[in-house]
């Protein structure tokens, strides 16, 4: 160490002297300067999500000399692609093997179990890190705020998903489906992946990596028609085609299109682009196939509808009887058909049900109190990925959750980016950081690290195989550790 | 891991193959030459052409404008022979036609050479920002010995992302 100060202080001399005589040149002494002299970054990600994934890939490639530190609040890694897609969806998964080559980098330290405004703050950790980037997703579903909503039978879709897919706090989730009848508000792809889910043969789930308790509520469920309503109509619809088809294709269940909804459809299909205009023409195919075959399962989009209160038989919510929706109609600009906006109107229709399920999106919520977020949006404040000097945001946690994977893939790599751009033009503190030697410090809880990760993973795989399963996720979190630490 | 999601395909893809219309063919027919030597994914490509017989020279032009050219040869995938020169094309799904991180455009008067996207394909290409005319999936793009001279560009990245305040640079 020593040696290399001493060698190195001479030679920023020499450089310095010669750009001063040649001061034309000065602004490459500034760039060998500002490249040069920071001493290897210590990045801290606080999300091991695709979006963290995709921005730590990034930055080991960009940087030779860095240390990325990647904290998880769970035990395990891959946020939404472990615990989001859907489970009868392993080709999305295929995205972990990139994950995994990132994280086998040398220079990347996975930390599981750490809850950033929990086990350590954003102060500790910008304190030991040079840069600090948040992509921690968005957690909190957006409430429907409609009187009945506090019913048993009425689960949010986000926690319905955490339920098939293992996600410890939504283990033990309570969902009764024991009646025909299920109402899903909302139309995008959670609305779609939830419905399929309880459509599909339970022989064909229990191939995929759903949980085992999933699988048995699955197997004794009764539900045998799925709504899924929307406030406006199909030309806004959120779904996209892949998701789509695959509902319609469907063996053992019909898709039963309201022909009413598609009035005035059809003339509107030459001017839309082509992805709204695929799905479009699909739609309108799959409305002239309507038919409702017995014995078969029933997937019912209704568009034009917006909820407006569940009915039930007794004051403790217990007992769902009903969906009571609003008819809508659309205003706004025919010219910018997916910008219009549904109007409730008086009319009431009322549909029969004992499961109520809420996919209207998701929001983001500050882990720390430090942290400088928009109430509004959901959303960490950012300028173009940068909250303030040093810290930073990509994935859903600075955009709001939309988009697939290619979208936080781009917008991953664009936040690395503007890193790399800030440690290149020297706006980042050169004083040498800590890094997670000085988090330990303060430190009670056990750190599950990646080589306790591949032992959670190998118990899964060993599990799973036995079942002929891809895997058994582990869902409670005791159990995760007791893996992690043997 | 890998095996078992590799089994997992090899059941999907068949009976998705089944339910596929005509133009699948030749895409799925080479795809499955991958799965059914027991190689993996991308391993093909690495291997050098072994004539000149083989050989497809092929350009990638990446988003800065800079244009890449790479000896190929028949039957490489666009994708995993882009992964091989380190041109910065994603694979996130593998080729398993399960997302756009490889979306790419096909230039120069080659498009027509191509067979028609399957139905998969195009449904995933709706998703893709940036759609043009002339889009595809990389891991979709098997190439042949009349692609070459083939131009391939990388889409830009960057669609509504922005937050507010920030004035995108021109490209």
């Amino acid at each position: 160490m020593k040696t290399s100060s001493i060698v190195s202080v001479p030679k920023i001399n020499i450089t310095y002297i010669f750009c001063y005589k040649m001061k034309s040149k000065l602004w490459l002494f500034k760039r060998l300067y500002s490249q040069q002299l920071p001493p290897s970054p210590k990045i801290c990600i606080v999300g091991a999500g695709p979006a963290g994934f995709y921005a730590a890939q990034h930055l080991l490639k960009k940087i030779q000399d860095v240390q990325v530190d990647m904290y998880e609040r769970l035990p395990v890694p891959f946020g939404l692609v472990r615990f989001g897609v859907a489970p009868d969806h392993p080709e999305v998964k295929n995205v972990i093997n990139t994950f995994t080559k990132t994280a086998e980098n040398p220079k990347l330290r996975f930390l599981g179990n750490m809850t950033l405004g929990a086990d350590v703050s954003l102060e500790v950790l910008k304190k030991a890190y040079h840069i600090v980037l948040l992509s921690y997703g968005s957690e909190e579903c957006n409430q429907l705020e409609i009187p009945g909503e506090e019913f048993k039978n009425c689960i949010n879709a986000k926690r319905v998903v955490g339920w098939y897919n293992g996600i410890p706090k939504d283990r033990n989730l309570e969902m009764d489906l024991s009646g025909e009848n299920v109402v899903i508000l909302g139309q995008g792809n959670v609305a779609i992946d939830v419905a399929r889910i309880l459509l599909k043969s339970v022989d064909e789930l229990r191939k995929t990596d759903i949980t085992s308790y999933a699988l048995e509520a699955l197997q004794k469920s009764k539900v045998k028609r799925v709504y899924l309503v929307g406030r406006r109509g199909p030309l806004q619809a959120a779904f996209t085609i892949k998701e789509l088809r695959e509902v319609l294709k469907l063996p053992s269940c019909s898709t039963i299109w309201r022909k009413e909804d598609f009035t005035d459809v059809e003339k509107h299909i030459p001017k839309l682009k082509r992805p709204r205009k695929r799905i479009t023409e699909l739609m309108l195919q799959s409305v002239n196939e309507n038919k409702v075959v017995e014995g078969q399962k029933e997937f019912r989009p209704v568009f034009y509808r917006a909820p407006s209160r569940i009915e039930g038989y007794n004051k403790n919510k217990v007992y769902m009887k009903a969906i009571v929706l609003c008819k809508t109609i659309l205003e706004g600009d025919t010219d910018h058909i997916h910008k219009m906006r549904a109007i409730s109107t008086e009319d009431e229709e009322s549909i029969d049900c004992s499961l109520v399920i809420p996919s209207i999106g998701y929001k983001a919520v500050p882990a720390d109190t430090d942290i400088p977020f928009d109430h509004n949006k959901g959303i960490v404040m950012n300028q173009h990925y940068k909250v303030k000097k040093g810290l930073y945001v990509c994935g859903w946690l600075g955009t709001g959750p939309r988009g697939v994977i290619l979208n936080t893939m781009n917008g991953a790599f664009e936040a690395a980016e503007v890193i790399l751009k800030d440690i290149s033009e020297g706006h980042l503190t050169n004083e040498p950081k800590g890094g997670f030697e000085e988090v330990k410090k303060g430190l009670n809880n056990q750190v599950v690290e990646w080589k306790d990760w591949l032992k959670i993973d190998k118990v899964e795989q060993e599990e799973g195989a036995k079942l002929g399963k891809p895997r058994e996720k582990i869902t409670d979190l005791a159990e995760m550790l007791k893996v992690a630490a043997s | 891991m890998f095996n078992q999601f590799v089994n997992l395909f090899k059941s999907n893809r068949t009976s998705t193959c089944v339910k596929m219309s005509s133009s699948v063919n030749n895409i799925a027919s080479a795809k499955l030459f991958h799965t059914s030597e027991g190689k993996r994914h991308g391993e093909y490509e690495w291997q050098d052409p072994k004539s000149e017989d083989e050989v497809v020279n092929i350009t990638y032009i990446l988003k800065d404008g800079k244009r890449v050219p790479v000896k190929g040869k028949v039957g490489d995938n666009l994708m995993y022979l882009a992964h091989r020169y380190e041109i910065p094309m994603e694979g996130a799904c593998e080729a398993s036609l399960a997302c756009t991180t490889c979306h790419v455009y096909i230039q120069s008067n080659h498009l027509d050479k191509l067979p028609t996207p399957t139905e998969a394909e195009d449904d995933l290409l709706d998703m893709a920002p940036f759609l043009k005319e002339n889009s595809r999936l990389g891991c979709q793009v098997v190439l042949k010995k009349e692609y070459n001279g083939l131009e391939v560009q990388l889409p830009q990245a960057t669609r509504n992302f922005y937050v507010d305040g920030h004035t995108p640079k021109p490209h």
